[in-house]
């Protein structure tokens, strides 16, 4: 177990240098660091001297290392748009996009078993048909066209809701939060919806698949043989087999979910961190860039170190010493 | 004399061992499939012939008339009484027609960054496969990072970087060159694992070994002897990621870093079209959100029809 542990850790800080090696590569040979500073009219003296003091001389080895030691402080560089830090631009977006993110996920995953369950029991009923029909247009729909349908239907023609933006924040510190007031409340509906219908799909058509397959097995047969509450079979014995797909596949979905965020934030104008990406790619805002790709990369290595871990608590024949871990 | 004769019965004698075969069979069985590859036949032959089709060039300034601007969908104009199917845009410009460029503009972004991610991905598939070691442990560890990460996201990276790299003066230009890399470079992990795997089992099958043998290089072997028999899976996973690339276009012009307006994709115009929505001109959305929908579903479809009919384990 514990060497278990030590090895997904181990690959969660390979990925993350590879992460970081990558984000470096960005800042260091797109675009010229130094005209960036100081524009072009800097003589070479005065770029030689910046070169120098922002170490831009030394060995490109040493200067990656710098650079890790520095993300690890949480110094990310300037922004070139902006002008300023851009660890204090991640730290004032961050609490839209998890605010967004978690909700949306809980939404997701609570209504996706459930009718995944339903959808499974129910195998003929016409709701359940009604949902699998559904989930097929939410996989092939565009997200931005999702979330265009409802802005026209519930912000254009009902006028129930806002288009855009976060409505009213109360801030705590330097969390800021949209769940306390009534237009922020709002505001949220309808970016949770977009963000979690894709996932909400997904996990529904996983949820039946695998309860299909586990209610038709041996030890739900043996289960029925042996006079156990239907009920009893399906919550206890078939539901907990299925859970530990589903949790691989719901945890490794969080990347979706901030792919997706990228998208549902630019259609809502959410003030979240996909949509600061997404400026920073149209107007070359490297440093933004590359803070970004090292916070999603830290979800990721997060999440699937989580998701490991869980296997632990939904799987017992992984707790002993049993055979090689089968991924 | 029995020259032609010969050529004309080996062709039909072709045509009916093509028309026996599975697939045909197949094809012929599935309602889906047929009607989806004939939508996705008209929307490509429409966008392919655009200039013969479209009622008129939407972006030929002096076609326009700003009279004309907002006229509703198959109503006639108030000001000059003309006709448009889709209506028109702010501009007087006609939706139909815009849709059928634009849906030539998303197609070649399709197609191409697709071709381009299918050759790379294969490639690397097969180096990694047949030579292994190292430099199969390098490639793979990059495409499982790379599978982790959003496809989009990639996109947009890269997308990014490429406009660090290039004179802005050259952006314009550059832009459906760079959205093609940038969308392929986003997807060829999956066909590089996909012919990887292939490859490993091909590897020590006896017309490999026979090949070796022979001494034919590794790179001989690859190309004519490996390449053809692990190709078949790269088609399916193609088809489908064609619909994904298509999307991913749209996505990405419709957050406005991808081609320039003066291409407008059907990504962009949905992008314009949002703009009117408040004020009621529905159709310059509706219509290019409808095109971009039924394109990528039936070439969806057409793939997952595909798959099922190559799948042995399913008929």
């Amino acid at each position: 177990m514990i060497a278990y542990i030590l090895r997904s850790l181990a690959q969660a800080i390979v990925v993350m240098l590879a992460v970081a090696l990558i984000a470096f590569a960005m800042f260091r040979f797109v675009g010229d660091p130094i005209a960036t500073m100081v524009g072009q009219e800097a003589s070479v003296a005065e770029r030689g001297e910046i070169a120098e003091r922002l170490g831009l001389n030394d060995p490109v080895v040493v200067q990656f290392g710098r650079f890790v030691l520095g993300i690890a402080r949480g110094e990310f560089g300037m922004s070139y748009r902006q002008g300023r830090p851009v660890a204090e631009l991640l730290a004032e977006r961050l609490p839209a996009t998890v605010e967004l993110a978690v909700l949306s996920s809980a939404m997701a995953l609570a209504l996706g078993v459930a009718l995944g369950i339903y959808a499974a029991i129910n195998r003929r009923g016409i709701l359940a048909n009604a949902a699998m029909a559904l989930s097929l247009i939410g996989v092939s729909l565009p997200t931005f066209l999702i979330g265009i349908g409802l802005i026209y239907l519930f912000a254009v023609e009902l006028r129930w809701l806002p288009s855009f933006g976060r409505g009213e924040v109360v801030k705590f510190g330097w969390w800021s939060t949209g769940l306390l007031t009534d237009s922020g409340r709002k505001s949220l509906i309808m970016p949770a919806l977009t963000l979690g219908f894709y996932q909400l799909t997904l996990i529904m058509r996983l949820v039946r698949a695998e309860m299909l397959e586990a209610l038709r097995s041996d030890y739900v047969k043996f289960a029925r043989a042996r006079g156990i509450p239907e009920r009893s079979i399906r919550f206890r014995h078939a539901l907990r087999n299925t859970m530990i797909p589903v949790t691989t596949i719901a945890g490794l979905q969080l990347g979706s979910v901030v792919a997706f965020a990228i998208v549902t934030e630019s259609v809502f104008q959410w003030p979240g961190l996909g949509a600061l990406f997404v400026q920073a790619v149209q107007f070359v805002d490297i440093p933004v860039m590359a803070a970004y790709l090292m916070f999603v990369a830290l979800v990721f290595v997060t999440v699937n170190l989580a998701v490991d871990l869980l296997y632990f608590v939904l799987d017992p024949r992984l707790r002993g010493n049993g055979p090689a871990f089968a991924r | 004399m029995h020259e032609p004769l010969a050529s004309a019965e080996r062709l039909s004698a072709r045509l009916r061992r093509w028309w026996d075969s599975d697939i045909a069979w197949s094809y012929r069985h599935s309602p889906v499939a047929i009607a989806a590859s004939a939508v996705a036949l008209i929307l490509v032959l429409a966008a392919v012939f655009a200039p013969w089709v479209a009622p008129h060039n939407p972006f030929d300034a002096s076609t326009l008339n700003l009279m004309e601007g907002f006229s509703p969908p198959g109503e006639p104009s108030p000001v000059t009484g003309r006709v448009f199917l889709f209506g028109t845009d702010n501009q007087g410009r006609d939706v139909a027609s815009a849709i059928l460029y634009g849906s030539r503009v998303s197609l070649t972004v399709g197609f191409a960054s697709v071709a381009f991610s299918v050759a790379l991905g294969v490639m690397l598939g097969l180096v990694s496969g047949y030579l292994g070691g190292r430099l199969d442990g390098l490639i793979m560890r990059i495409a499982d990072i790379q599978l982790s990460f959003p496809a989009i996201l990639i996109a947009l990276l890269v997308f990014g970087v490429a406009r660090g790299l290039i004179e802005p003066a050259y952006h314009e230009q550059a832009a459906i060159g760079v959205l093609i890399v940038a969308i392929g470079l986003s997807h060829w992990a999956q066909y590089a694992r996909t012919v990887r795997g292939s490859t490993l089992v091909e590897r020590n099958k006896d017309y490999v070994l026979a090949a070796r043998v022979m001494g034919r290089s590794s790179f001989a072997i690859m190309r004519q002897h490996v390449l053809p028999n692990v190709i078949g899976p790269v088609l399916v996973i193609a088809t489908i990621n064609l619909a994904l690339a298509i999307i991913e276009e749209a996505t990405l012009s419709f957050l406005g870093v991808g081609v320039p307006p003066t291409q407008p994709s059907l990504g962009t115009l949905i992008r314009v079209g949002q703009q009117f929505l408040f004020s009621g001109e529905w159709w310059i959305l509706f219509y290019p959100a409808l095109a971009l929908i039924l394109l990528a579903l039936s070439i969806n479809l057409i793939g997952d029809w595909l798959r099922d009919a190559l799948n042995p384990k399913l008929r």
